[in-house]
């Protein structure tokens, strides 16, 4: 997007300024290299090869180096599972478990998880072969228009996890004692998923069930 | 099939084995799994997609002097770049208030004014923000909505007018006279608006999109680019949330369509985040001023209750009057919606229009005047109640139940044990306290029809209806099941698809009844064609069998392909109603004694919506509407730059909605009714009553916890703190 006229104005005073700053500062390499290079010209390789191991298989892809993780997984390996809601890291759509601990993974380039272990909702399960939480999602209706539920069951899975591990939250009372599985605490660790459907009450009872089951 | 009597006593939905009965989705493991493909993930549909990028405007109204888009089209990677400047205006699609794209005129922030096609995503993007645009900025311009109303109170033919509302408030024994103020809302689906667009040819134009009324986006693109409806076709069989943004074609589809022309290879693109919020559409701030006049029995003898909104010139902005008219009985009414044109982003329907905006002042209004009059806010609702439209007492209500949801409210929240005296009651360092409001909002129909198709036993449904999260693939299935006395394993929904036939689409609550009435259209047809080719007359269709005197077949060896088309009309005999859903909402709400902190902790919601089709799905619809109503409650709010003319807080960090966190126990009860009016399954929408009122019933429990009244939403923690009670 171009930025609004003034800005425009603004920010060309400021770079000539700082260009000002950057010689008298003796940094004439710098200096040079923000007055030279025509706009939209990059100054090195474009892009970068990278090896990640997506849901047990090894995948090598050429990625453009500005490419999250998120549309490396969706546009070049063709895993819409997980989903873009806000590409800023703000909705936990894409979250996708990196090394076995959840990301944001709008957040994250590609060529920084070069060997990387990679695991998307196509990972946990399939429609005929359900993961557990997947199937407690269903049970419990804990979905509506389906957009953010990859997100979500990536993150409740984790969030369990977590608990069990004995990593605390904001929530969390006594940061010495073994945490409890508690409705606040699942609701704070999954307070960075949002449902616009609203169907947080529903994903609560699927985790629990899930949580419940698993200690049965 | 025309419904053109009310439905009869004993038919086939009385006596259900599928409709009415708690449902799993049938979609749901798709959804889970993240195999439902959504608009821009369908890479499986033609080969060859380009990116595109849309540029937005960066002033809120004026002109585009200049474009200067040679860099951008000697990036890398780029296929195209398409500027406003290089076309004329395009024609306006249904109910599109601002332009979507061409010419030298901005109307608001963010307007679409370039797209940028390349070979990825990351070259799009950045060769778009190398365009240079020159801008001749209009007069700055007024956005003082407050101002606005101050101006325009009283002027104009009132909407609605009945009784002598002057003599009502001359002789009233309990007068109320207030101010209340609703913020601008944001739809913010987790999904962004996203199209993929195969114009290849400039011939035929294929439409992979995310949109709630396939009919009404078809036609729009049609006019928008001037082509014959036939040579477009528009695929929407899973959309990430739509809660009224995506009713109308918006600019995702109109910017690839141009894209995939410019560049003769079809186009993808998904507006970012950012625009959602001033590319797209909202829901109107609102003003409001509230009177009421009652007698000392509590009875209101006059509703006098004006309101304004922002919109475009033409546009309709958000009528918060829209259930006043019609909720509560009263000697007068009076209301009038005031519009008031500004140059800011197109505001328009979002999820209960009107009514949500509406009852989050009216329903505080009614706290108030309770509490004058020294009732229980339950007891004074019930007390005003009416079985007949106030406004036009000739017309009867199809089917309301309001006192009802009350009174079952109330015992299951147990109202009685409440909190009475606002600020009265401490759990710890929490004042703790009660609020309750009431829901109202209309049930509107509109036709709607489906293919329905049996072979080999196995029966499949076509129709362009919608499944927003709503649970229409469910629900359409039972309906289809429980019609042909099939299972649910027999029926196969195809859906969201302009090559079917053309459905009531989702929106306006509307969805579930009439297109559940359109799927049983198509199957009677078909159960007629059946019939007719077994040579049998009155059939049944049970257990998967069709049986009529002596003939007892199983469906499933029926020869060849049966198919029936049928679309259901509605007769006018249902204008001799008024047609309604009605709900109770109470709410409990912690509000911190020290910092002002509001905390929901318990709520409930009892709905009247006739027969619920799936209790499962339409739970989750109303929970859901609670959701969206402790947002609009408690944080909700575009921040408007009035010196820019835009909404600044763009995002999902800035616009803040409910998460996980703010979300306690939630109960919906479903009191068992039925409404032989509203269409032969006896069943009215519940999508958006869910909305309704619920932020009143915050609002209303913060009062009853602190003392404090806040008329301002949302109701955030400075508004409070000044009044706090004196911590003992």
């Amino acid at each position: 997007m171009s930025p609004p006229i003034e800005f425009e104005l603004r920010r060309r005073t400021l770079l000539a300024g700082s260009a000002a700053i950057a010689m008298s500062a003796a940094s004439g390499q710098r200096s040079a290299a923000q007055t030279v290079t025509p706009t939209g010209t990059p100054v090195g390789p474009e892009s970068t090869a990278v090896t990640l191991t997506v849901n047990g298989e090894e995948r090598e892809l050429t990625v453009d180096n500005r490419t999250t993780l998120l549309d490396a997984l969706r546009e070049q390996l063709k895993l819409t599972g997980t989903k873009k809601g806000c590409d800023h890291g703000q909705c936990g759509a894409c979250t996708c478990t990196v090394n076995g601990q959840r990301i944001n993974s709008c957040l994250s380039l590609a060529v920084m998880h070069d060997g990387d272990e990679v695991k998307t909702i196509e990972g946990i399960g399939t429609p005929e072969q359900m993961d557990p939480m997947q199937a407690a999602f269903v049970e419990n209706d804990g979905f509506q228009c389906g957009y953010c539920t990859p997100g979500q069951i990536t993150s409740a899975k984790s969030v369990i996890e977590e608990i069990r591990a004995g990593i605390p939250s904001h929530v969390t009372g006594n940061l010495t004692a073994e945490i409890a599985l508690t409705d606040a605490e699942i609701r704070e660790r999954m307070s960075g998923n949002i449902c616009r459907c609203g169907a947080y009450a529903n994903i609560l009872a699927a985790i629990t069930q899930v949580a419940e089951g698993d200690e049965a | 099939m025309k419904f053109d009597k009310a439905a009869g006593e004993n038919t086939l939905f009385d006596n259900a084995e599928f409709v009415g009965r708690p449902t799993h989705r049938i979609d749901g493991p798709l959804k889970v799994t993240g195999t439902a493909p959504y608009a821009y993930e369908r890479h499986d549909v033609v080969e060859g997609q380009l990116y595109g990028y849309p540029l937005g405007s960066a002033i809120s109204h004026g002109l585009i002097v200049s474009m200067d888009a040679e860099a951008a089209r000697n990036a890398p990677g780029v296929r195209a770049v398409v500027t406003t400047l290089e076309i004329d205006p395009l024609e306006k699609g249904m109910n599109n208030v601002a332009r979507l794209f061409g010419g030298a005129e901005v109307q608001h922030y963010h307007q679409a004014i370039a797209v940028v096609v390349a070979d990825s995503f990351e070259q799009a993007r950045a060769a778009a923000s190398l365009i240079e645009v020159e801008y001749e900025k209009g007069d700055p311009a007024d956005y003082d909505l407050g101002a606005a109303f101050e101006r325009l109170q009283g002027s104009g033919e009132m909407d609605t007018d009945t009784g002598d509302v002057e003599a009502a408030f001359s002789s009233a024994a309990a007068l109320l006279d207030e101010m209340y103020h609703t913020p601008s809302q944001s739809h913010m689906a987790m999904e962004p608006h996203a199209s993929i667009v195969d114009w290849s040819d400039g011939d035929q134009m294929t439409v992979w999109t995310s949109n709630q009324m396939i009919n009404w986006n078809h036609g729009s693109l049609a006019t928008t680019f001037g082509l014959d409806e036939d040579k477009i076709r528009v695929e929407s069989p899973y959309i990430g949330g739509g809660f009224g943004g995506k009713l109308w074609l918006r600019a995702d589809a109109v910017l690839a369509a141009l894209g995939s022309r410019a560049a003769g290879a079809p186009v993808k693109l998904a507006l970012p985040r950012p625009f959602i919020m001033n590319n797209t559409t909202h829901r109107s701030e609102t003003v409001q001023r509230i009177r009421l006049a009652a007698g000392e029995d509590g009875k209101l003898t006059g509703i006098w209750h004006e309101a304004a909104s922002h919109a475009l010139p033409d546009g309709r902005g958000e009528d918060a009057t829209a259930q006043t008219p019609f909720f509560y009985a009263s000697d007068s009414i009076r209301a009038k919606h005031h519009i008031v044109t500004m140059s800011l982003p197109e505001s328009a329907d979002m999820r209960a229009p009107g009514e949500a905006a509406g009852l989050m002042a009216l329903e505080v209004a009614m706290d108030e005047m309770a509490e004058k009059l020294g009732m229980d806010p339950v007891e004074f609702r019930k007390v005003n109640d009416t079985q007949v439209n106030p406004s036009n007492p000739e017309q009867e209500f199809s089917d309301r139940n309001f006192v009802e949801c009350l009174d079952r409210g109330a015992e299951a929240f147990r109202w009685t044990d409440r909190n009475t005296a606002p600020g009265a009651t401490r759990d710890g360092q929490w004042l703790v306290g009660h609020g309750v409001a009431g829901a109202y909002r209309g049930a509107l129909v509109l036709p709607s029809g489906s293919r329905a198709l049996l072979e080999g036993g196995k029966l499949v449904i076509e129709t362009d209806m919608t499944d927003i999260g709503t649970g229409s693939y469910t629900i359409l299935a039972q309906t289809a099941a429980e019609t042909m006395g099939l299972t649910l394993d027999d029926v196969e929904m195809r859906m969201g698809n302009s090559a079917y036939p053309v459905s009531s689409g989702s929106g306006g609550q509307f969805g579930a009844a009439s297109s559940s009435a359109g799927v049983y259209a198509a199957c009677m047809a078909l159960r007629e064609r059946i019939a007719e080719q077994l040579g049998v007359e009155e059939a049944e269709f049970r257990d998967g069998r069709v049986i009529a005197g002596d003939t007892d077949r199983a469906l499933s060896e029926l020869e060849g392909q049966i198919d029936a088309v049928d679309s259901i009309e509605w007769g006018d005999f249902q204008s001799e109603y008024q047609m309604a859903t009605f709900g109770a909402h109470f709410v409990e709400v912690g509000v911190h004694a020290g910092t002002g902190e509001t905390r929901v902790r318990r709520m409930l919601a009892v709905c009247d919506s006739g027969r619920i089709l799936n209790p499962i799905t339409a739970r989750s619809q109303v929970i859901g509407g609670m959701t969206m109503a402790v947002g609009a409650a408690l944080s909700e709010d575009m921040a408007l730059d009035s010196g820019r003319g835009m909404f600044a807080n763009h995002d999902l960090a800035g616009y803040e909605v409910a998460v996980h966190a703010d979300i306690p126990e939630q109960e919906v009860i479903f009191i068992d009714t039925l409404d032989p009016v509203a269409s032969p399954l006896k069943a009215k929408g519940v999508g958006e009553l869910g909305v309704c009122g619920v932020a009143a019933a915050v609002a209303n429990a913060v009062y009853n916890a602190t003392g404090v009244r806040v008329r301002e939403y949302p109701v955030t923690l400075d508004k409070l703190i000044g009044g706090l009670p004196a911590i003992g």
